[in-house]
């Protein structure tokens, strides 16, 4: 959240607003802790039941989607600035080297400065797509993905309202359906209260699903001049 | 009563369960759904679901309609619990992809931390960074 204030501070157009939802099953109490913390002066809302990745086709946090000012899609779902350097991480204390460290943040600087241009130069911005290309890049749910979504939404509704056990049978159905959305995995595991480390739903489960993607990628890397192409971990381990 | 998942609101309403099936009145359907029965089907905006006329039995009982059928003939989700207690209406995938190939921004109303809730489209006339975060 700094880092999109910090953006948000050196736009000067007032027609540019950030929205950052937060997609919390467990609800605005959850939430509250962080956002009264970073305190941002853009809008926070939070999503309980992960609609808007669920309308956006979202698979991970942080995704992002551009909205121009009639409302419509000029850069669809896509990682906001992540990168995988964080594969090769230290998987007890989650400790990074300097090189990884450096990769992420020239990853990040890289899309913030794209977010900036297209805040303050709309249409014309280097990096908003026109209608052809914003519709060549959309990615479209499949069935199963949709009915994923139904599944982790009833599996939530569950869960908070003292079914758990049966709750989590619809969270798993939702998981095995839509395997690439690490929003439902970890959050199943975040509502489960399982595989929490520091405080993050990180264990070794976690770290060996993402190992097994091998030389796919966990954030996709935008299509962004200057993004860096370099993996940042050995896809072999 | 029964609580049906809609779209994003969580509704209690009366409802006849019939096996894998959810009956609910034409009139709730009408005022907490937002789905109107015509001579045409099931109608919604400029939108008719048709169902088969050999059919009629299976799709409509005197005041009531067979949510599961018509949710069905349209690719829509619907799941239940064990019980037959909770009951979500879902999207389809066809609905949710010709939105999105359409660019149009799909709208969504959120509650901030204090609890007033905002629409995307409150917004329009900006250029948004929509952004997602969470606390796992």
């Amino acid at each position: 959240m700094p880092v999109w204030q910090a953006m948000y501070d050196e736009v000067e157009s007032r027609d540019f607003l950030i929205i950052a939802v937060a997609q919390e099953s467990r609800g605005v109490e959850t939430a509250r802790e962080f956002i009264e913390e970073a305190n941002p002066s853009y809008l926070c809302l939070i999503d309980q039941t992960h609609q808007v990745a669920d309308l956006y086709n979202m698979v991970n946090v942080p995704n992002a989607v551009w909205i121009d000012e009639f409302g419509k899609i000029v850069r669809p779902s896509e990682t906001a600035g992540s990168h995988d350097a964080f594969r090769s991480m230290d998987r007890q204390d989650f400790s990074q080297t300097d090189e990884a460290l450096d990769l992420a943040s020239r990853a990040q600087a890289t899309y913030m400065d794209a977010v900036k241009d297209w805040a303050t130069n709309g249409a014309t911005a280097e990096n908003a797509y026109d209608v052809s290309a914003a519709k060549r890049h959309v990615q479209l749910p499949s069935e199963s993905t949709s009915l994923a979504h139904a599944n982790f939404r009833l599996g939530v509704y569950l869960r908070l309202n003292g079914k758990e056990l049966e709750g989590d049978k619809f969270l798993a159905a939702a998981i095995d359906l839509h395997p690439d959305s690490w929003n439902m995995f970890r959050q199943a595991m975040n509502l489960r209260d399982i595989g929490q480390v520091m405080g993050l739903a990180a264990d070794q489960e976690f770290f060996d699903r993402v190992d097994a993607l091998g030389e796919k990628r966990y954030y996709p890397a935008p299509n962004i001049k200057g993004f860096p192409s370099e993996p940042g971990y050995d896809p072999k381990i | 009563m029964i609580t049906v998942i809609h779209e994003h609101k969580t509704l209690n309403i009366d409802a006849q369960i019939k096996e894998d099936n959810l009956w609910l009145s034409i009139k709730d359907v009408e005022q907490k759904l937002g789905w109107t029965m015509k001579s045409e089907g099931l109608c919604q905006d400029d939108q008719c679901i048709p169902y088969p006329s050999d059919m009629e039995d299976e799709f409509l009982n005197k005041d009531h309609i067979n949510v599961s059928k018509f949710w069905g003939l349209m690719g829509k989700h619907v799941l239940h619990d064990e019980m037959k207690e909770t009951w979500l209406l879902g999207a389809g995938h066809k609905e949710r992809s010709a939105k999105l190939a359409s660019l149009d921004a799909p709208d969504f109303s959120l509650p901030d931390i204090d609890g007033q809730f905002h629409s995307l489209s409150d917004y329009r006339g900006k250029r948004i960074f929509l952004t997602t975060w969470s606390s796992w």
